[in-house]
């Protein structure tokens, strides 16, 4: 008889599990700090576990993601579009999948960060993180805008929030610059190998940040349509 | 004309017991559809839903349900194609009622959301059309009707579209919004109590032998809505409100307020719901009480017997009483994205459109009235996620409604002539 009634017509909501999905991303990409503590003790068992949580949060965002995909058929009429949803989704999935990739590449080398670099490495670690942090609270916003319809000051209020997160993607990127040069001082007394990977997993790093600016766009792009 | 005189009594029981069948199988089935917004935003619980319901079911069939079930008794058939054979008249009712109750039945074991006011119309054209003449149907007003169908949703999507809009610019869209859910809920309550009121002063008091002027009836009925208003502000006033609300719980602060106003508009969707669906199951059955008990003669100004409106009302609360619990616990489980804010603008844009379309006596549909309230709220990019398919398979049901009662009765009017002449 459940059918046969009004209520057939409400699906299940998308934006809550968005936003569970964003809050396990930046779970996910936080455990990088602990990590990174770990590796600059040379204690690889602890970096190991830490990996291990890492991937296992990635698979759970993956879970989540599936899910979500397969809970959201053609047939539905939403406030924002499905494919701008679905695309949202996947740039926030892109940021778990590359902390996991950080991770397994630094624990599979045992490769440290070299001493002079290490201080501003984790300020460069955790400012790409604040985008994250950032990016995941104007996701935490989409309740509050449905609330309110999708328009007037909650809109602003994101807006301004993905402003934030562009404004910190900026910083990470001159913070990559400095870094780099850094390395650049230094490198001719390291191992080449390392020193190419060191690039990368700077590299890695700075795409975290990106990442949390393409959600912003994508939360914007959403916004905008309709 | 003899079998009238003969087996008058029998005839006019058999019309009451399946009419009560029928009452009783829209209090089950549509109950749900009618209260499930509510509950579905605990708004309220299934307990209070099923009294709420109960209670103004029974005001709206018992108040506002007469002109509805005029239409279904009078409107649909010529009379004046039956003044030599009035007993076809009262057989083509009772198998309309026959016809109707069936689909219903199936319909439900089948978890098939029809709509009962589709499947009596449907069943009174099949018998009348098929059964007797295609004459006899006055296609002219079967047409307004079935034109009502399409026209009522898509107002009451409108009416939805601008009530859910007006709340969002004076409560949600501000600085505080809180302050202005205080403020102006009680104007929506205002709203739905005058709307409500003037029905039931301009269309149901008449009948039970009170007549009201024109212009008193809006000065009571904005006497009423005055006091459903303050009723409310007293109780928003009492609300209890998460005290360090931060930006972030404010808005479920408003929606608490948004409850108490869907209380109101629960009431207004069960009165609406009363008014129009009761018809379905009566409106035959005054038709043939009116021809059994005038001997045959089919008297166009005759009033519905005293004891009509209330048995409809009484099978609506029965079927409440025993089925509605179930029913409504299934479909308050598994909505998650619905507040009552929403909620609210759907029920009270729903609950207006069929009252005002039953005081005109047009037989609607109120599901899909509220499904075009939801879809209007949907547009004002208020809910989460509509499921579209769901929406087309309550269209098709519409659709397919209409042959199939209208053969069900045919086959019952065949068997009831063979049986009785």
């Amino acid at each position: 008889m459940a059918r046969n009634s009004i209520l057939g017509v409400f699906a299940k909501s998308p934006i809550k599990p968005l936003e569970q999905h964003i809050r396990l991303v930046a779970k996910c990409s936080s455990q990088l700090i602990p990590f990174f503590a770990a590796c600059t003790k040379q204690d690889w068992d602890t970096a190991a576990k830490v990996r291990k949580q890492i991937s296992k949060y990635e698979h759970d965002a993956d879970a989540l993601k599936r899910q979500l995909r397969l809970e959201l058929p053609g047939g539905l009429f939403m406030p924002v579009d499905r494919a701008d949803l679905l695309e949202l989704l996947s740039q926030q999935d892109k940021i778990a999948n590359k902390s996991k990739d950080i991770a397994g590449r630094i624990l599979g080398r045992q490769l440290t960060i070299p001493e002079s670099l290490q201080s501003s490495f984790s300020k460069y670690l955790e400012r790409n993180l604040d985008a994250i942090d950032k990016a995941a609270e104007a996701i935490n916003e989409l309740d509050d805008l449905l609330e309110t319809g999708f328009r007037g000051r909650e809109v602003q209020l994101v807006e301004k929030m993905i402003n934030q997160v562009d404004a910190i993607e900026d910083d990470t990127d001159s913070m990559q610059i400095q870094i780099r040069q850094d390395l650049l001082a230094i490198e001719k007394d390291l191992n080449p190998v390392d020193v190419m990977f060191l690039y990368q997993i700077i590299d890695w790093v700075g795409d975290l940040a990106d990442l949390a600016e393409r959600v912003g766009s994508r939360l914007e792009i959403m916004l905008a349509r309709k | 004309m003899d079998i009238l005189l003969s087996s008058g009594s029998t005839l006019i029981i058999l019309a009451g017991v399946v009419g009560f069948f029928m009452a009783w199988g829209i209090g089950a089935n549509d109950v749900a559809n009618a209260m499930g917004t509510s509950v579905g935003s605990k708004a309220l619980t299934i307990k209070q839903a099923i009294i709420i319901a109960m209670v103004f079911e029974f005001a709206g069939a018992y108040l506002a349900g007469g002109e509805v079930t005029s239409t279904i008794r009078k409107g649909i058939i010529d009379a004046s194609y039956f003044v030599d054979t009035p007993e076809l008249l009262v057989f083509g009712m009772i198998s309309a009622l026959f016809a109707a109750a069936t689909w219903l039945l199936i319909a439900s074991i089948l978890g098939w959301p029809v709509s009962t006011t589709h499947s009596i119309v449907g069943a009174i054209i099949g018998f009348a059309a098929i059964g007797v003449s295609v004459d006899t149907v006055v296609w002219g007003k079967v047409l307004g009707i079935v034109g009502s169908w399409v026209v009522t949703p898509l107002i009451s999507g409108v009416i939805a579209f601008a009530i859910f809009n007006s709340a969002q610019k004076l409560i949600f869209d501000t600085d505080n919004p809180l302050q202005q859910a205080k403020r102006y809920v009680p104007f929506y309550m205002f709203l739905a109590g005058f709307v409500l009121a003037l029905v039931t002063i301009k269309k149901g008091l008449k009948h039970i032998g009170l007549d009201i002027g024109a212009q008193e009836g809006y000065i009571y009925a904005v006497i009423v809505a005055v006091i459903v208003a303050i009723i409310g502000k007293f109780y928003i006033n009492r609300i209890k409100f998460d005290e360090d609300a931060v930006k972030t719980t404010q808005y479920a602060n408003v929606e608490k307020v948004f409850a108490v106003l869907m209380i109101v508009t629960a009431c207004c969707m069960a009165f609406a719901h009363g008014s129009n669906d009761v018809a379905n199951a009566i409106g035959p059955l005054a038709a043939v009480e009116s021809i059994v008990s005038n001997n045959g003669e089919i008297g166009k100004k005759a009033a519905i017997a005293w004891w009509i409106l209330p048995l409809g009302g009484i099978g609506i609360v029965a079927g409440l009483a025993l089925f509605g619990h179930k029913v409504i616990a299934t479909i308050g489980q598994g909505i998650t994205h619905l507040t009552p804010s929403r909620g609210f603008a759907a029920e009270l844009a729903a609950a207006c459109t069929v009252v005002i379309a039953s005081g005109t006596g047009l037989p609607i549909s109120t599901t899909q009235t509220l499904v075009g309230a939801v879809l209007g709220v949907g547009m004002a990019r208020g809910i989460a996620a509509i499921n579209l398919g769901v929406v087309r398979n309550i269209v098709i049901s519409w659709v397919v409604t209409l042959p199939v009662g209208a053969g069900l009765s045919i086959i019952f009017f065949w068997i009831m002539k063979s049986v009785f002449a």
